[in-house]
C-alpha cells in the first residue's frame, strides 16, 4: 500500500511539475514581455516585477526561481490589481468558491445516488425512465444555459429567488442548481448501472435466500457494493464544479475565484492567469490523487500487486 | 498402423519458453523439451489444461519466440530464419486451433478466412484463380461451396472447426499443429472432425502434432504420444505402449481417469491421486527446477527421471 | 391447458410403418444457409435503427447539419444579408418576418448567425475529435500492439499527460496563443487524444491473443495486414463510440473557452460565443441567448443520445451468437 500511495503521489509531482513547467513556458513564449500588455504598466510596479522574476537574468536562472517561489506558495504579483499578491487574492476569494463547491458537491452525490438507486430498484418502470431522460438532459445542457435560463426563469420572472450574490441562504439555491445538474446526471447513471449490477448478482439471492430482510440486504449489500464506482468520480466531479465554478459565479455575478479568473483572462492579467491555473490544477490532480487511493482502499478486489498479463 | 513411416520432419531440442509474471517471477511455460515426429506421423500431445501444451504448439511455429532451444524442420532451424526465409516457412507449418468462435475474423467472410494466406503468399494469380482454389479447399472440407460469401457467425461450432481447416490447407502445408482442435465441439461433431483429419492426413500426406486432454481421442488418432506435466514432457511413447503400459505416476494418474464405458468396470476402478508436490511452474528468476532426463526403458519408450 | 384439452378430446390414429416416410437427408444440403447474408455493420445498423431514441438523436443531427449548411443561405437568398451584416437601425430586435430569430447588439440577423455559429460549433468538435482519433489510434495502436518496455512507458507517459487538467492546458495555450479555428481545435487535442489512445489500447490488446489473429500471423501476415485488416476493423465499435461521444465534449469544450473569451474571435462566432455576446442584455433580449443555447443542447444532447445508442447496438453481450 505504501508503495502505492509513494509512485501515485510521484506520478502526481510529475504531473504537476509539468503544468508548472509549461505554464512558465507559455507565459515566456507570450510575444513581447510578458508584463507589457496593451496598458502601460506603472514604471514602480515594472520594476519590482522584473526586480522579482530577475527578467534580466538567463532563462533557466528565471525558472529556477519561478519554481522555488511557488514551492514557497507565491505565486507572484498580480499586473492589474496594483501591489496585490496572487497568492493573497486566491485566499481572499476561495472561501466563497470552496463553500458553493462543497455545497455542490454533498447535493450532487446524494441526489445523483438516490437518483440513481431509485431507477436500479425500479429498473424498466416509469421512474427509471424519468431518472435515464434527466440524466441525458443534465449531461447534454452545459451550464451556462442551464444557469441563465434559471436565473430567467425562477429569479426574474417568478422571483422566487435572488439573481444575483450570495447575500442569503436563498441566493445559493440557483447557483448550486446550475452546479450540480451535470454531477448530478452523471453519478445517477453511474450508480444505477452498477446497482443493477449488483442487484443480479448471486449474492444477492443468496442474502434473500438466506432470508435476510430487505432494507438490511438493500443497505449491507446493494448500496455499500454499487455505490462504489461513485468513487471513482470524485476526481472528474472536482473538474466539473470548477469548470461549472467559473461560469456561475459570473452569470450570478458570484466574487469568487472563478470570477477573478474569467476578469483576469479578459483584461489579460497574466501572472493572475498562470497563478489560478497553477492553483486549480493542484486541487484538481489532489483530487484524483485522493480518488485512486480512496478506491483501492474501499475495493477490497483490488489487489495491490505488479501483476501482468502472461 | 502405418507401414511406412519417412524421416524425422519436425526434430524439437531443448525448447523452452518462460514468462514473466512479474516481482522477478517466471511461468516456465515450456520447460526443455525435446522430441520429433517422423514425416507422416501424429504425434499426440496429452496433459491437463495450463501444461503448457497449447504454448508449445505456439512456440514451435514460432508465434511466440522462444527462451531457448531450437525447432527444426526438415533440418532447418527455423528460429534462425530471416523475416522472409520465415514467411515463406509458414507455408510449410500450419495450425488448427482450439475455439472454432475465436478462430475465424468475425468481419470475414469465409472466402476472406480462407483467401487470406494466398493472398499473403501471392498463391493466387487472378480473382478466378483464387475463386476456383477457395472453393476447392471447401469441398475438400465438405462444406458447401456457396458459403464462400458467408460470414463465420452464420455457421455452427463443426462447420466453423471445417473453415479453419480449410484455412489451414490453403498453403498446401506439410505440417499441422492441431491445437485441440476438437474440445470445444459437441461430442457428435468430434467424431466428424477427427474422422476429416484423419482423412486429409492420408489424402495429402500431411504430419501433426495433436494436442489434447482428451486421451480416448489421442489415443485413437496418435501414432505416439508424448505427455506433458507442468511444462516437461514427462513420458513419451508409441500409443499403444504408453496406454498398456504406462510408468510415468502422472501418466498412470491420467489414464486412470479415463471413464471407462461399463459401470460394473468404472466402480471397481481406482482413481490415481497424485499429490502436487514441488508447486507449480511459477519459480523465481534464479531459482533451478529440478533437472530431468528421458531415459529409455524400452525401445521408443522415454520416461523423465527421477519421478 | 385448455390446448391440451382439445387435444386430447381427439384420440390419434395408431401410428404404422407406412406412415413414415423417408426424407433422405443429405448432409450438403441440409447445411445450405437460407438467412439473408448480414455483415456485421448491417447488424449493427438493424439493432441501431430498432432503438427509437438514439434515431430520433440521428436524425436531429442530420437535421442540424443540413440546416447549418443551408440556412445561412436561404437567409441571404431570401433578405440578402449574411452573418456580419450588420443594421444599426434594428439593433436587438424580437424575431419576426425579417429577422426569424430577431437581431443581435449591432442589429445582425439571429437566424443566420445561429446557424453559421452551429456550424463553427460543429466544425470544432468534428475536427477535434477527427485528430484524437488519428492520434488515438496511432498512439494507442502502437502501445497495445507491441506491449511489454514500449507500452509501459509510453502508458505512463499518457497517465502523466492526462493528469494535467485538460481545460486549463487549453486556456494557456489560447491565452498564449491568439484564439483562432486553428489553435482553438490545436488546443482542445493536446490532451484529448489520451482517451482514445487508451480505448484503442485496451481493444488491441484484448484482440491481439485473438486465435484468428494468431491464425493469420501463423500465416505469416505482416504488422500492416495485422493492424488494418484484423485488429483495428475489429476495434472499430469501441473507437466510434468514443468518437461520437468525444464531439460534444469538443463542442461544450470550444463553448466554454467562449465563455472566457477564448473562443472564436469576431467576426465569426459559435454558439458558446453567442451565449457569451447575450449574457449582458439577456434579461431583456431574451431570444438573442435562447436560439443558441437551445441548438448548442440540442447538439449535445444528440450525439449522446447516438453515441449510447451505438454503444448497445455494438455491445456483443446483446448480440445471439
Amino acid at each position: 500500500m505504501a508503495r502505492y500511495v509513494t509512485s501515485k503521489l510521484l506520478y502526481t509531482l510529475l504531473s504537476l511539475f509539468i503544468l508548472i513547467t509549461a505554464t512558465f513556458f507559455l507565459m515566456k513564449a507570450i510575444p513581447g514581455d510578458p508584463f507589457m500588455s496593451e496598458k502601460e504598466v506603472p514604471a514602480p510596479i515594472r520594476a519590482r516585477l522584473e526586480a522579482q522574476y530577475g527578467l534580466d537574468k538567463p532563462l533557466m536562472t528565471q525558472y529556477v526561481n519561478y519554481l522555488g517561489n511557488i514551492v514557497q506558495g507565491d505565486l507572484g504579483i498580480s499586473m492589474k490589481k496594483l501591489n496585490q499578491e496572487v497568492s493573497h487574492i486566491i485566499g481572499q476569494t476561495f472561501g466563497v468558491s470552496l463553500r458553493l463547491g462543497l455545497i455542490a458537491v454533498v447535493v450532487s452525490t446524494i441526489v445523483g445516488v438516490a437518483l440513481g438507486l431509485l431507477a436500479a430498484l425500479y429498473h424498466r418502470k416509469f421512474i427509471d425512465s424519468t431518472v435515464m431522460v434527466l440524466a441525458v438532459v443534465g449531461i447534454a445542457v452545459p451550464s451556462f444555459v442551464l444557469a441563465s435560463l434559471l436565473q430567467y426563469a425562477l429569479g426574474l420572472k417568478l422571483g422566487w429567488f435572488p439573481i444575483t450574490g450570495l447575500k442569503s441562504s436563498l441566493g445559493y439555491v440557483l447557483p448550486v442548481i446550475a452546479l450540480s445538474a451535470n454531477p448530478i446526471a452523471y453519478i445517477a447513471r453511474l450508480t444505477r448501472s452498477s446497482m443493477l449490477e449488483v442487484l443480479h448478482a448471486d449474492y444477492i439471492k443468496t442474502a434473500k435466500a438466506k432470508g435476510l430482510k430487505w432494507p438490511a440486504i438493500l443497505w449491507k449489500h446493494v448500496i455499500r457494493n454499487g455505490i462504489l464506482p461513485v468513487v471513482t468520480y470524485v476526481g472528474p466531479m472536482t473538474a466539473n464544479v470548477i469548470t461549472g465554478s467559473v461560469v456561475v459565479e459570473r452569470i450570478f455575478g458570484i466574487g469568487g475565484i472563478g470570477k477573478v479568473f474569467v476578469d483576469s483572462i479578459s483584461n489579460r492579467d497574466y501572472t493572475m492567469i498562470m497563478g489560478i491555473t497553477l492553483f486549480y490544477g493542484i486541487i484538481l490532480m489532489l483530487a484524483r490523487f485522493i480518488t485512486d487511493i480512496v478506491y483501492v482502499l474501499v475495493d477490497p478486489r483490488i489487489k495491490l500487486t505488479s501483476g501482468k498479463e502472461g | 498402423m502405418k507401414a511406412e513411416l519417412g524421416k524425422n520432419l519436425i526434430e524439437v531440442e531443448g525448447l523452452k519458453k518462460y514468462f514473466n509474471v512479474g516481482s522477478g517471477k517466471v511461468l516456465k511455460a515450456v520447460d526443455n523439451l525435446n522430441f520429433f515426429i517422423r514425416e507422416g506421423e501424429t504425434l499426440g500431445m496429452v496433459g491437463e489444461s495450463g501444461c503448457g501444451k497449447s504454448t508449445a504448439g505456439r512456440t514451435i511455429l514460432r508465434l511466440y519466440e522462444p527462451t531457448a532451444g531450437s525447432v527444426k524442420f526438415n533440418g532447418t532451424d527455423i528460429y534462425k530464419l530471416s523475416p522472409n526465409k520465415m514467411k515463406a516457412m509458414r507455408r510449410d507449418m500450419q495450425m488448427i486451433f482450439q475455439d472454432p468462435y475465436a478462430s475465424l475474423n468475425p468481419r470475414f467472410t469465409v472466402s476472406d478466412i480462407i483467401g487470406e494466406a494466398l493472398d499473403i503468399h501471392k498463391m493466387a494469380g487472378s480473382g478466378g484463380e483464387r475463386k476456383k482454389r477457395i472453393e476447392e479447399l471447401l469441398d475438400l472440407v465438405g462444406l458447401n461451396t456457396d458459403h464462400a460469401t458467408r460470414y463465420p457467425h452464420e455457421f455452427s461450432g463443426g462447420q466453423r472447426q471445417r473453415i479453419g481447416i480449410a484455412r489451414a490447407l490453403a498453403v498446401n502445408p506439410k505440417f499441422i499443429i492441431c491445437d485441440e482442435p476438437i474440445s470445444a465441439l459437441d461430442v457428435s461433431i468430434q467424431a466428424q472432425v477427427v474422422n476429416l483429419l484423419q482423412e486429409l492426413q492420408e489424402r495429402l500426406g500431411l504430419t501433426y502434432l495433436f494436442i489434447a486432454h482428451d486421451l480416448s481421442m489421442v489415443k485413437h488418432i496418435s501414432d505416439r504420444v508424448a505427455v506433458m506435466y507442468y511444462g516437461k514432457m514427462v513420458e513419451l511413447a508409441d500409443s499403444e505402449e504408453l496406454y498398456s503400459n504406462p510408468i510415468h505416476p502422472y501418466t498412470k494418474s491420467l489414464l486412470s481417469a479415463i471413464p471407462i464405458a461399463d459401470p460394473e468396470i468404472e466402480s471397481q476402478k481406482k482413481r490415481i491421486l497424485l499429490s502436487a508436490e514441488g508447486g507449480g511452474p511459477i519459480r523465481s528468476a534464479g531459482e533451478a527446477s529440478e533437472e530431468s532426463t528421458l531415459v529409455e526403458v524400452s525401445p521408443g519408450h522415454w520416461v523423465a527421471t527421477p519421478y | 391447458m385448455s390446448n391440451e384439452n382439445k387435444l386430447n378430446k381427439q384420440p390419434l390414429p395408431a401410428l404404422t410403418a407406412a406412415d413414415f416416410e423417408s426424407v433422405n437427408v443429405n448432409e450438403r444440403e441440409s447445411e445450405v444457409i437460407k438467412r439473408e447474408s448480414l455483415t456485421a455493420w448491417r447488424d449493427t445498423w438493424e439493432r441501431l435503427r430498432s432503438n427509437k431514441v438514439a434515431m430520433s438523436g440521428l436524425v436531429a443531427l442530420v437535421v442540424i447539419i443540413i440546416a447549418s449548411i443551408f440556412g445561412p443561405w436561404i437567409a441571404y437568398w431570401v433578405h440578402g444579408y449574411d452573418y456580419q451584416t450588420t443594421d444599426l437601425m434594428a439593433t436587438n430586435k424580437k424575431p419576426s418576418a425579417l429577422h426569424w430569430f430577431g437581431t443581435d447588439d449591432l442589429g445582425r440577423d439571429m437566424f443566420v448567425r445561429t446557424w453559421s455559429g452551429a456550424r463553427i460549433s460543429l466544425i470544432v468538435g468534428v475536427a477535434a475529435a477527427l485528430i484524437d482519433l488519428l492520434i488515438g489510434v496511432i498512439y494507442g495502436g502502437i502501445m497495445g500492439y507491441f506491449g511489454g518496455r514500449v507500452d509501459t512507458i509510453m502508458n505512463k507517459f499518457s497517465e502523466i499527460l492526462y493528469a494535467i487538467p485538460y481545460l486549463l492546458v487549453t486556456i494557456l495555450l489560447l491565452v498564449v496563443f491568439k484564439p483562432s479555428l486553428g489553435t482553438i481545435i490545436l488546443a482542445l487535442t493536446i490532451t484529448g487524444w489520451i482517451n482514445m489512445s487508451w480505448i484503442v489500447r485496451g481493444e488491441i490488446m484484448k484482440l491481439k491473443n485473438r486465435e484468428y489473429v494468431l491464425a493469420s500471423r501463423s500465416m505469416g501476415a505482416g504488422t500492416g495486414r495485422l493492424l488494418f485488416r484484423h485488429l483495428l476493423p475489429n476495434a472499430s465499435g469501441p473507437i466510434i463510440v468514443t468518437l461520437t461521444l468525444s464531439v460534444p465534449n469538443a463542442i461544450f469544450a470550444e463553448s466554454f473557452l467562449s465563455f472566457l473569451g477564448l473562443g472564436v474571435q469576431a467576426p465569426i462566432s459559435s454558439l458558446g460565443s453567442m451565449v457569451e455576446n447575450a449574457l449582458t442584455g439577456w434579461m431583456f433580449y431574451p431570444w438573442r441567448m435562447l436560439f443558441p443555447a437551445i441548438l448548442i443542447s440540442v447538439i449535445m444532447l444528440a450525439f449522446n443520445l447516438l453515441g449510447d445508442g451505438l454503444r448497445d447496438a455494438l455491445d456483443p453481450s446483446l448480440k445471439n451468437k
